[in-house]
């Protein structure tokens, strides 16, 4: 499949701030292409994510989201184009100092086994070789955070939690470091859906007190319309649209109607 | 006489754990650095894996044999042996390295990059405590295995309690053949116990 070549059905609608892009942009996407094998996942992609903002990319899976995220914390590096994090491109950060500037929550949370609560939360300040009164508090502070009361917490293993326990801890573990950028690779894809919504009202919580900026996976349209500043429909490694959330409700497309039929269903 | 036999058993025995104790110490040392070498080189993995199994289905007898007229690392005593016991005791650690990183979950691999862990912190702190079971479960079926092997290297000059065997068949003496096969399985016993319980100890699960 060579996607990049086809096309294009539609007509494209992109927000106008992202066809001219303010002063400095958190990430900018320019023209971001990226293969693999003779596969095109992500075709000539532009668009700007901006401080405070909450950016979702909403899409059927396989639609290259994930692939998005990973281009933008170096997990991988764009065939064509250029991913800038806070200026500079991706391919000139040290992916290690780039990485500890970006936290990551991803489904399951990818909690370390062997490790307790405490530990797992406290991993990143210690790679950076914090003091250990410092992360203490730090860990003990962010589990408050998230609704973990730290006596009882602190001490457990991932094993011993309930998946939304789990994915709260995975969302205290990415805010460790205190990084400017988050992101959310489909986080609350398998919890029930009372515990997602728990789960999604304390993320608007947490936004209104960090003021992270952050790029949000999901296939859930109820999720991406809640959680959104902006909402971006992504087909086929392409973006659909890019535009607030009110605007995402009367935009036409077919594969917009497509996403917006699940609310009515 | 009885006196002589437990004496020469004591002495046998410990001879005997001697040839495996080192034979293991080299296995290991080089088998799990050559296992967490493989996860990073897929390429060489094939050939490496290749190399230790052949290894394993030579008849240990033969692979004695075979060592004998070889030049520096061959020729007749306790070095040949544990060379050969040492290839034996490879391929149960370096499969068991290799089972143990590759089956760490793919999240928490890639959940420990994505956080900026650096290839040295990713191995030590995440990759070599969650395989630590399995490759210790290696360890112990190779130390298992060689303790039964090295009977055989009393054939060439290796001592050990093969020594009682291999006089034990040549004289058809069926006492002579159990002091050296008793307390070789009583060993193998004891270190598949004993390791068992480090791993239950320091790994439970």
């Amino acid at each position: 499949m060579a996607l990049c070549r086809e096309p294009v059905a539609r007509p494209t609608r992109l927000n106008l701030d992202s066809v001219n892009p303010p002063a400095s942009p958190i990430v900018s996407f320019r023209s971001v292409s990226y293969h693999f094998g003779r596969n095109d996942i992500i075709c000539n992609l532009s668009f700007d994510v901006e401080a405070g903002e909450t950016l979702v990319l909403l899409g059927r899976s396989g639609t290259g989201k994930t692939t998005v995220l990973k281009l933008v914390n170096g997990l991988l590096l764009p065939s064509e184009g250029a991913v800038l994090v806070e200026g500079t491109p991706t391919t000139a950060w040290d992916p290690i100092r780039l990485r500890r500037r970006i936290g990551y929550v991803i489904q399951e949370a990818g909690l370390f086994p062997h490790l307790t609560v405490a530990e797992n939360v406290g991993l990143v300040p210690r790679l950076e070789g914090r003091p250990q009164q410092d992360i203490l508090r730090r860990v003990a502070g962010l589990l408050t955070q998230v609704e973990l009361p730290p006596a009882e917490f602190a001490h457990r293993y991932p094993k011993e939690l309930s998946g939304g326990q789990r994915q709260r801890i995975g969302v205290a573990r990415a805010l460790a470091a205190d990084p400017p950028l988050l992101l959310f690779d489909e986080p609350f894809g398998a919890l029930d859906p009372i515990t997602r919504l728990e789960l999604q009202r304390q993320f608007l919580a947490l936004r209104r007190d960090l003021g992270k900026t952050a790029i949000f996976v999901t296939h859930d349209v109820r999720e991406a319309l809640l959680l959104a500043t902006r909402v971006g429909l992504m087909h086929r490694g392409r973006l659909e649209i890019l535009t607030t959330p009110s605007e995402f409700l009367r935009a036409r497309g077919e594969e917009v109607r497509a996403f917006l039929a699940c609310l009515d269903a | 006489m009885q006196s002589g036999l437990m004496s020469e058993l004591l002495e046998l025995t410990l001879e005997h754990v001697g040839l495996v104790a080192m034979a293991m110490a080299i296995a290991t040392a080089t088998a799990i650095p050559a296992g967490i070498l493989l996860t990073r080189r897929e390429a060489l993995r094939r050939w490496v894996l290749g190399f230790a199994n052949v290894m394993q289905t030579v008849p240990s007898l033969a692979l004695f044999g075979f060592l004998i007229p070889l030049p520096f690392v061959g020729g007749i005593g306790k070095h040949t042996a544990i060379l050969a016991l040492v290839l034996y005791a490879l391929l149960p650690i370096l499969q068991n390295t290799l089972t143990g990183i590759l089956g760490v979950d793919r999240a928490v691999r890639e959940s420990a990059i994505a956080m900026g862990m650096t290839g040295r912190q990713l191995l030590w702190l995440v990759e070599l405590p969650l395989a630590a079971r399995t490759i210790l479960a290696g360890v112990r079926v190779a130390t298992v295995i060689t303790i039964g092997t090295a009977t055989i290297a009393a054939a060439i000059g290796g001592g050990g309690l093969g020594v009682f065997i291999f006089r034990g068949l040549a004289s058809v003496d069926t006492t002579q053949i159990l002091a050296g096969a008793a307390p070789a399985a009583l060993i193998a016993l004891a270190a598949d116990k004993g390791l068992s319980w480090v791993e239950q100890k320091f790994w439970p699960g």
